[in-house]
């Protein structure tokens, strides 16, 4: 399809650091490509922003094909814009259409303080990840054979599956609870689903939930918004993984 | 002697690591708290190297400027990692990963270093295994593998087209639990921005704090670059947008030689640029060619009709198609190597039978139609109609091609919003890869001690070209499996040294220094933005110092980004201040260490008068068109030393490279 | 959540295969159905035990609910200035803590117009009838009968009177001759009839807070599964269409009841 050029108005929100008010400000920007990503959009505009002297919009962004998670937005009303499966730097100005006025706003969540404009701080999953999301093996490189272990292609494919996850924190920014349980509940799901973490699974299900709660994330009431937000498709399964997980680890703890 | 001591074990090939690691020097458990590492970078080289350091006890701080050491660029990789492990009976072993690794390198790369990567890679999946990694699995439980290229059997384990990503998680996860047990101090969202030397001796790093700004002093008894590599100089390419060769650069203004840096891996099957704003390249896998045929229309009338849009590529007859890879390569025919059929796109629309329209008609098809009826022809017979039509095998056909690349197929679609079912894909070559980096020895300690350098920020395992699949095994080999050796045995000699202190006219000096240039470049107040500046490098560099290489383009390059420095230093516009997130600043300070490099790459360019792997020259070439290379004279490894910001005053220094076990031929692929 | 849930989902089938015996039968018979339905559910022991668990049930539910709802206001401070939460998520399942307190209001409301009157006040009355029997001379009398739950029929007089609530006694000898029953049934009867001038609006409020269940309902039926960790390929498809059907049969039939008997 031949790319179109289009006319587009943009509210985003400017927040100069983490201690002030932050607003939306309105900016137009004219012969935006199509073909271009909304990322790419944002570049052109911060663009002319630097040659009005102006300071350019800050936003997070590395690999720009959709698997860092790094780039993030809350698009018109949804995490990573109209378009699922996707991420904001995979989502293209032809899902716009000429005239439209776009809302730009950051990931809102108490767990995700603002750092800057569209940039969040999302190291409390980080800390999640840190409560116990690993098997305790130290590198030795010859701790068993790679293959002494035979696992059910099933199970490796919903661990992969599982594993997918990108970190980028969409689930918290679409669920109307700031529930991060989609993310704790696929780390969870992928070892609880090999045997290598079967080992760890009580301890780790019951860390990383209190770390989860104590990062001040909402509650999941189920509403599914996160599966359908999520640009890598992580399934509901997970959290309910989870929360068995959960359930058989404090009814069989002595901690 | 050289300035350059590789320190390559003496003895058998197959022997060298073992002997060099029973004879190397260890520290003592309860010593290794009283030492300080500092890890530059989270990816897999990074990442790995960190979690190891740590599960040994040595006190780490580890550093990435992404928001979390799970960002780094390694999680892109697709296709998968190599391991002669043999599982699938094929007659694969160590010998034959190291032989293919360094004839894959055109006789480039290091033995010693080479043979002990493949020695390694078997531990690397056992690791990982461990560690959790979903890699994919036959029904029986056991681990699945896939052919890449460059080899003739299945070592590739992969998981989906994700393997960076989990391999990556994999390294994060071992990171996280030392993170986890206070063992490594993590600081994300942090820059280096030089190293801090003592008495020769790397002492630690001046880094950045991204968010507000402070210039932080951090020492260490010994310091380690796991920065990834330098892509970037060519603004588009396949590289994360804040992938950069800064700390890899600083460390060589500080001393360090700088090895190979005209060595860079151009990927054929990218998407194709489309306009003026566009920031980055996307990869489509090697894998696609498996089943697509790459063709331009043979008139270049056609070709300018497409470009038009007055023509479509299904309305050019067959006969008017030049399948050039299979005309010029009929043995191995679409499935030669990245580098030739990269050369290949880049001869034809250089010819003017480019059919993407974008500024410089670069793009070529990689078309289905073929395999669509082939494969559903297969389908039908197999269903039982064998005298199926058109129709039904187009059916059935692409029904095939949807089960093997469909994820593929669908992110194509989402960047172009062409369906590549009903047209052929455009692709085109991109910069993907930088086999050149940081010169280290056999130990990965570049010419400063106490500075070790691994993953893709070194120069040591891939020659003039990598093979598919090879970068993440060498990025955790290095950190899992050869560093924790070499740097204990560096380190058994601190353990008298005590805490470092920062409070040294060093440390001053270094972090004046970097508050100065910041002071510069934000001061400047001059007209363009950084973009500006990096644009116009990454087309002087795609130009001149890209798949195709000559005199007389080098030398124009060289002039052309000398003055691009100055004339960055004396007219970029840097809004905002030092004392806050400004991601400007931070692209301006990189894109001056790019300048630099990209100067030393076109001179390196040039003194390589001979083609070999990812460095053509047009001047060296065969009758057909191929790489000559000239292993009379230049069977070295270029290491360049740095003498100011002007890299034509850089001095070269050479380590000749000796092939004691593996005789030396030339590549061929027809 | 789940587990309270997921029980007064059982105690609404308990409590609506009583309230059906109001319309499924007629007349005496009907009326005596009840009552007897209703002495069962306030007296039998098991039940008893049952009933606290339900209190101590919607308490929690509504206590928990709330809190809950509190943290997840709290997890993000600032809304969004554009929000689209149509795309990724049903109302009802959005909007569980407002449905859940309009049928906490309902609850209240309902417990005030019968459960009050039944237990604290003893406002409603003892389960009489009126017997025509002929005299010695062979007039007809119509004499008043409370009946017991050995079915004895204890005239309405002064030689008996009630005590604890539904004891009836011989006045003069203070001896307990047997149990009668109250009668709830009137009561309800009356209170949705057409007779009473505040019937019509009860009925619509009964009416609406079972549509404001049917959400809660829709919703958290599933919802209490996939707390509880049972999300499994094979079974998902059945939980929710059994939690869809329970959501719209459940208050539909409960809705029934008051119209008919409004309309009767």
């Amino acid at each position: 399809m031949a790319a179109k050029s289009i006319n587009i108005t943009l509210k985003i929100w400017r927040q100069k650091n983490a201690n002030t008010k932050g607003a939306l400000e309105t900016y137009s920007l004219n012969e935006v490509s199509t073909d271009s990503s909304f990322l790419e959009m944002l570049d052109q505009l911060n663009e002319q922003l630097i040659n009005e002297r102006k300071e350019p919009i800050a936003f997070d962004h590395d690999c720009r094909e959709g698997i860092c998670g790094m780039c993030s937005l809350y698009i018109n009303g949804r995490a990573h814009g109209p378009e699922t499966g996707t991420t904001t730097c995979q989502l293209h100005m032809r899902m716009f259409s000429d005239g439209d006025t776009i809302y730009v706003e950051p990931w809102r969540s108490r767990a995700f303080p603002i750092v800057k404009d569209l940039v969040v701080d999302r190291s409390a999953f980080d800390r999640i990840q840190q409560a116990g999301g690993f098997v305790s093996v130290n590198t030795s490189g010859n701790t068993m054979d790679a293959n002494s272990l035979p696992i059910p292609k099933d199970d490796a494919d919903k661990a992969f599956e599982a594993a997918a996850c990108i970190g980028c924190g969409a689930c918290v920014a679409s669920c109307k609870n700031g529930s991060a349980m989609l993310f704790v509940g696929a780390k969870v799901s992928q070892y609880a689903l090999l045997p290598q973490g079967k080992v760890e699974a009580r301890d780790r299900v019951l860390n990383m939930v209190r770390q989860m709660d104590e990062e001040g994330f909402g509650n999941c009431t189920n509403t599914g918004a996160c599966e359908v937000e999520c640009p890598k498709g992580i399934s509901l399964e997970n959290i309910a993984r989870m929360n068995r997980e959960f359930l058989k680890a404090g009814l069989s703890s002595e901690k | 002697m050289s300035v350059l001591d590789s320190k390559i074990p003496t003895g058998p090939i197959a022997e060298k690591w073992t002997n060099h690691k029973n004879h190397m020097n260890l520290v003592a458990p309860n010593n290794r708290p009283k030492i300080d590492v500092i890890v530059v970078g989270t990816g897999l080289a990074g990442a790995s190297a960190a979690a190891s350091l740590g599960e040994m006890g040595y006190n780490v701080k580890a550093f990435c400027f992404q928001d979390s050491p799970r960002r780094a660029h390694s999680i892109a990789a697709q296709g998968g990692i190599n391991a002669a492990k043999n599982y699938q009976n094929d007659g694969d072993s160590v010998y034959r990963l190291f032989y293919d690794t360094i004839k894959g390198g055109d006789y480039r790369a290091r033995e010693a270093n080479v043979h002990r990567l493949a020695e390694v890679s078997g531990n690397i999946i056992d690791q990982c295994v461990a560690q959790g990694v979903p890699f994919a699995r036959e029904y029986g439980g056991l681990l699945d593998n896939r052919s890449f290229g460059g080899t003739q059997v299945q070592r590739t384990f992969y998981a989906a087209g994700q393997t960076g990503q989990q391999l990556l998680l994999g390294a994060y996860s071992a990171l996280s639990r030392q993170i986890g047990l206070g063992r490594v101090k993590m600081y994300h969202r942090h820059e280096m921005m030089d190293l801090v030397k003592i008495d020769g001796k790397a002492r630690g790093i001046i880094a950045r704090n991204l968010v507000t700004g402070e210039i932080e002093k951090h020492a260490a008894h010994a310091v380690v670059i796991a920065s990834g590599g330098y892509g970037n100089v060519y603004f588009l390419s396949t590289n994360a947008m804040g992938s950069n060769v800064s700390a890899a650069w600083k460390v060589h203004k500080r001393g360090a030689m700088f090895a190979n840096p005209c060595y860079v891996q151009i990927h054929p099957t990218c998407v194709p640029v489309h306009g003026t704003n566009q920031s980055k390249l996307t990869l489509m896998s090697e894998s696609l060619r498996n089943s697509g045929r790459i063709w331009v229309p043979k008139k270049k009338e056609d070709a300018e009709a497409i470009r038009a849009g007055q023509l479509k590529p299904t309305q050019i007859a067959e006969e008017d198609r030049d399948y050039y890879l299979e005309r010029r390569y009929p043995a191995f025919g679409n499935l030669v190597p990245r580098d030739v059929a990269s050369r290949a796109a880049k001869e034809r629309c250089d010819a003017g039978h480019g059919i993407e329209a974008n500024d410089t008609n670069e793009g070529v098809y990689l078309d289905f139609a073929t395999e669509i009826l082939s494969k559903g022809r297969q389908s039908a017979y197999a269903l039982g109609d064998h005298n199926p039509t058109e129709e039904k095998m187009r059916e059935l056909g692409k029904k095939w091609i949807e089960e093997k690349y469909g994820n593929l197929f669908q992110m194509y679609q989402k960047i172009t919003d062409e369906n590549p079912y009903e047209t052929p894909m455009k692709i085109y070559p991109a910069v993907h890869y930088t086999m050149g980096g940081v010169w280290v020895d056999y130990n990965l300690q570049s010419t400063i001690p106490g500075c070790f350098v691994t993953g893709e920020a070194n120069f040591s395992d891939h020659g003039a070209n990598r093979l598919g699949a090879s970068a993440l095994m060498q990025g955790l080999a290095d950190g899992y499996f050869v560093l924790p050796y070499t740097i204990s045995d560096y380190l058994s000699n601190e353990i008298r040294t005590g805490k470092i202190s920062t409070e040294s006219p060093e440390f001053d000096e270094a972090a004046e220094s970097v508050k100065a240039s910041i002071e510069k470049i934000l001061s400047n107040n001059g007209t363009h933005t950084v973009d500006h500046f990096h644009k116009r490098l990454g087309l002087i560099m795609w130009n001149k110092v890209g798949m195709g290489r000559n005199e007389k383009g080098l030398k124009e390059a060289i002039e052309e980004i000398g003055l691009l420095r100055e004339e960055f230093h004396n007219d970029v516009f840097v809004p905002g201040t030092a004392e806050e997130l400004n991601q400007e600043l931070e692209k301006a300070l990189r894109v001056a260490d790019l300048i630099e490099l990209g100067q030393l790459m076109a001179i390196d360019a040039l003194q390589r008068k001979e083609s070999c792997g990812g460095h053509f020259r047009d001047e060296y070439q065969d009758a057909e068109g191929e790489t000559l290379r000239d292993d009379e004279n230049f069977k070295f490894v270029a290491a360049w030393e740095y003498n100011g910001s002007d890299s034509t005053k850089s001095t070269l220094h050479k380590e000749d490279l000796k092939y004691e076990f593996i005789k030396i031929a030339a590549r061929n692929y027809k | 959540m789940a587990l309270t849930g997921l029980f007064l989902c059982t105690f609404l089938v308990g409590h609506l295969l009583g309230n059906l015996q109001l319309i499924l039968k007629t007349g005496e018979e009907g009326r005596r159905a009840f009552n007897e339905y209703a002495y069962f559910m306030s007296h039998n022991p098991a039940i008893k035990i049952l009933s606290w668990v339900t209190y101590i049930s919607i308490l929690f539910h509504a206590i928990d609910g709330i809190l809950l709802t509190i943290q997840n206001k709290k997890a993000r401070p600032i809304p969004y200035a554009r929000n689209n939460p149509s795309k990724n998520s049903s109302t009802p399942a959005r909007y569980m803590a407002v449905l859940g307190t309009l049928v906490l209001v309902f609850i209240a409301t309902h417990m005030a117009n019968f459960w009050y009157k039944m237990k604290i006040s003893e406002e409603v009355p003892m389960h009489s009838f009126i017997v025509s029997v002929p005299d010695q001379s062979g007039q007809i009398q119509n004499q008043e009968f409370y009946y017991t739950h050995n079915l004895q029929l204890i005239p309405k007089d002064d030689n008996f009177s009630v005590k604890n609530g539904t004891d009836l006694y011989m006045s003069k000898m203070n001896i307990k001759i047997g149990e009668g029953y109250r009668d709830l049934h009137t009561v309800v009867m009356q209170f949705f009839s057409k007779d009473n001038d505040s019937a019509l609006f009860a009925v619509l409020f009964y009416v609406l807070s079972m549509f404001v269940l049917s959400f809660h309902l829709w919703h958290g039926f599933a919802s209490a599964f996939q707390s509880l960790g049972l999300n499994h390929k094979k079974y998902n498809a059945a939980i929710g269409y059994i939690g869809k059907g329970f959501a719209i049969v459940v208050p539909l039939l409960f809705a029934i009841i008051p119209i008919i008997i409004y309309l009767k």
